[in-house]
Formats: structure tokens, sequence, C-alpha cells
């Protein structure tokens, strides 16, 4: 996949969370986060389950407005940008955003269109070859495993080369290779000056892949030492010291 | 990308989908021709001809109960896999889901109603080729107004865990001023001495319901799908 399109009518290089807070009715799923992301990288999020993550990768989508503070795209707010701006996001969510009854090439072709891609021909032969399903193009998403469907997800969030790419546990149901395979992936992604940021529970897998590692716990960003240890050690620690205040 | 394309893609999808598994048309097809045939059973004594109203009334509850049943189904599909929010997550105007959902629904009914349509004809002995022309602007229209609404409310209630039991509650009172208007035009024509004036008048009140409604439904769309 190319870069991603550097120059677009709708294109940024940061995108900036401003002291967001979101609320579900009285519960509190994010407060007052901050955290900046910039192209060319990959942040990964980090905490215990129900910490937020998925409802920051939900803001950053534009699916959900905060209940307070402002989510950036380069200068100007999605409201601002408007629907082109989703051109520029792809996202992999927990759940896979695949049909099951349309093939692997019918489900990346309809979103490749969807999203305007000029050459959808070509960035589905692209996106199969990257999901190594090639051969499977024409079998139908619904009749393959978990970590098929998985590769294959990635590609469709992939397939409008986005400039941001948000990814909620990528590693889910991969094989060894399958997840070496998709770490080469983000890598290339990342060359191509795209901003990932995923959400994940594999340091191991994250360990040497994330610029930056942000760590959330009940909602808030809690401080993460950038040095000293592995990272699954750093994210215990700082779980710990946010325990302990 | 304009609004009909993203629209287009939708419906495409969704025929696509259906032409696959065959599972909304098979259904809903058998649903509605199973409701003429029990009613034809019932209404039917001696080889008589059962009354116009009666007729009129068959074919719009086999029209409205087997469109809630298409409806159900159709959102049920967008929620396994989440696949709505991916259709959100679309550059494209949030009216365009809509109006895609909308038009796959309707090519849905249209397919069944071709059916139901003869059917009703032929078992009930409705005088179905005396006006043809007044016959089909009723039914289209109703169909229209029918889904115009139900497309709204089954996205409404696409998350909701009761969504099976809640879609025809919220839906049949919103949609009885069809039903009444397509029962009263269809009962017009098909009665022994044509009521053209009263036919015309229901045909220009679902007419009006369908601008109405459509629009409303265009306009609240994006707001309802916000999370």
């Amino acid at each position: 996949m190319t870069a991603a399109g550097v120059g677009a009518p709708c294109d940024f290089t940061v995108v900036t969370v401003n002291d967001v807070s979101r609320h579900y009715g009285r519960r509190r799923a994010l407060s007052r986060v901050s955290l900046a992301c910039r192209a060319g990288s990959i942040v990964g999020l980090f905490g215990p389950n129900g910490s937020g993550k998925s409802t920051l990768l939900g803001l950053l989508s534009t699916l959900l407005q905060p209940s307070a503070g402002t989510v950036t795209f380069g200068d100007q707010s999605a409201e601002v940008w408007g629907d082109p701006l989703r051109a520029r996001i792809g996202v992999l969510g927990h759940d896979l955003f695949l049909y099951a009854d349309l093939t692997a090439r019918e489900n990346l072709a309809f979103f490749a269109r969807l999203h305007g891609v000029a050459d959808f021909d070509g960035a589905v032969d692209r996106g199969l070859a990257a999901a190594r399903l090639t051969d499977r193009a024409n079998d139908r998403a619904g009749g393959f495993s978990r970590g098929l469907r998985q590769r294959l997800a990635l590609e469709r969030a992939l397939v409008h080369a986005p400039r941001l790419a948000l990814l909620d546990e990528p590693f889910t149901g991969l094989d060894d290779a399958s997840a070496g395979l998709l770490v080469d992936r983000l890598r290339r992604l990342r060359e191509s000056g795209a901003i990932v940021v995923m959400a994940t529970h594999d340091f191991d897998l994250a360990e040497g892949l994330v610029d930056e590692a942000v760590c959330l716990s009940e909602g808030r960003v809690v401080g993460m030492a950038r040095e000293g240890g592995t990272l699954r050690h750093r994210y215990r620690a700082a779980l710990a010291e946010a325990t302990r205040q | 990308m304009s609004l009909f394309r993203g629209a287009w893609l939708i419906a495409r999808k969704d025929l696509q989908v259906e032409v696959r598994s065959r599972e909304l048309i098979y259904t809903t097809l058998f649903f509605a021709l199973s409701c003429v045939v029990v009613f034809s059973f019932a209404l039917i004594k001696e080889g008589r001809r059962p009354p116009d109203n009666a007729v009129a009334a068959v074919l719009w509850v086999s029209i409205a109960f087997s469109g809630t049943l298409a409806l159900g189904r159709t959102f049920e599909r967008e929620r396994q896999g989440d696949t709505l929010r991916a259709l959100l997550l679309a550059p494209i105007d949030r009216a365009s889901v809509y109006v895609g959902k909308l038009m796959g629904l309707l090519l849905l009914m249209s397919a069944v109603e071709l059916l139901l349509v003869p059917l009703v004809g032929l078992l009930l002995q409705a005088p179905i080729f005396r006006a043809p022309g007044l016959l089909f602007g009723l039914v289209v229209s109703g169909t229209v107004g029918f889904a115009a609404v139900g497309t709204l409310f089954a996205a409404m209630l696409v998350r909701a865990q009761s969504r099976d039991v809640l879609l025809p509650v919220v839906l049949y009172p919103m949609t009885v001023p069809v039903v009444i208007a397509g029962v009263q035009g269809t009962t017009a024509i098909f009665a022994a001495e044509p009521d053209w004036a009263t036919a015309q008048i229901c045909l220009a009140m679902l007419v009006s319901f369908d601008a109405v409604f459509v629009t409303l439904a265009f306009w609240t769309f994006a707001p309802v799908m916000r999370e």
C-alpha cells in the first residue's frame, strides 16, 4: 500500500487530543485525556479492560464526540473537515466490519469504492496480496477462520491508504507467522507516513514496534516511563503507581 | 462522492448479499404468500368472491407484515460484524446510508409484491387489471411510505436489545395512515362500482405522506445514528 496521500485535499500530519472527556450517561469513560499523534509514528494504547482505549479510538475515528475537550486533525476539528476527513481514517474495530456473505474480494472492493479509491481494482489486488488471501479471493469471508478474517479486516481498514489508522486489538486470532507479518505491515505503514494508533494487550509484539506508549487507567492517562525495562514492566509500574495515588 | 452514488453502492451491496444468501426474499415471499393463501381459505365460501375491503386488507396486511420481516433482517445483517459502523465511517453523507438501505428494501419489497398482487387477484378474485396504473401507484407509494419510516426506525433500533419486539411497536402506529390509505384506495378500485375519486385522493395522500416522511427521515438519520 502506498503512502498516505500527502497533499490530498483533506490531509493532516498530526492528530491532537486536547483535554478530552467522554461520559456515557453518568459513567465516565475518559477523563481529561491529552495526547498528540504524529505522522510516521505508531502510538500504542495500553490499559486494563474498560480503561477507555476503545472509547479513545472511537473519538479519533469521529464516530464518537467528546463530552468535553477537542480532537483536532491537523489544525481543524472533524466538524470543520466534514465527510472527506473520513476518507483519511481507517479503522480496524473489535468487530471486523466484514460482510460474511461477500467474498474477500467483494468486501475489499465494496469498501474501496465507498471510500472513493480511484484504482480500486489495483487497491483490492494489493490488499488481497498483503493479507495473503489472493488464492482465496473468491471465498466467502464467513467461511474464513478468525485469523484469516482478521487479516482481511486489516486490509479492509487500509484499502484506501488512510493517513490515520486506528487498530483495536489487531493481533487477535493471528498465529505467530501472521503476527510477525502484521508487525512488518505496521512498520511499512509508519514508513509511508501514516499515523498508527493501536490498542493492544500484546506487549511482546508491541515491544520495539510502538514509538510512543500511552497507558490508560480508569479513563485517565497514566504516566509511563520511556525507558528502563521492558514495555510490560514499565506498564505494570505505571499502573501500580496509578493505584497508589 | 455524491449522495446517490454512495446510496447506490450500499443498495447494490445489499442486493449482492441477498443474491448470495437468498434469505430475505425466500422468507418474506413465503410469509406474504402464506398470508394470502390462509386468508383465501378463510374468506372464500362456496366459490363466492370475498368483500372488496377484505381483499384490500389482505393485500396491505401482507405487504406490511412481510415488509416488517424484511426490515428487521436487513439491519440485523449490518449488526453482525458491526458493519453499520463501517458504513458510518465511510466518507459519504450519512443520508446516503439511509437512502441506500431504503433502495435495497424497496427493491426487495417490489420483488415480493410482483408475485403477491397477482396471487391476490388469482386466489381472492380481485380485479387487479381494472385500473392497473392506479393500483400500481397505490402499491408503490404505500410501499415507499412504509419502507421510509421503517428504515429509519430499524436503523434507530439496531443497537437496542429488544429491537425485534420494539420495531413493530413503534412502526405500526406511525404507518397506520399508509395502510389505511392503501386499503381505502384499493377497496375503491376493487369495488363492484369503482370509486375513482376516492382512489385518487388516497393516492395523493400516500404521495404526500411519502414526501413528508422521506424528507424527515433524510434529515434525522444522521443525528439519530450518532453514538
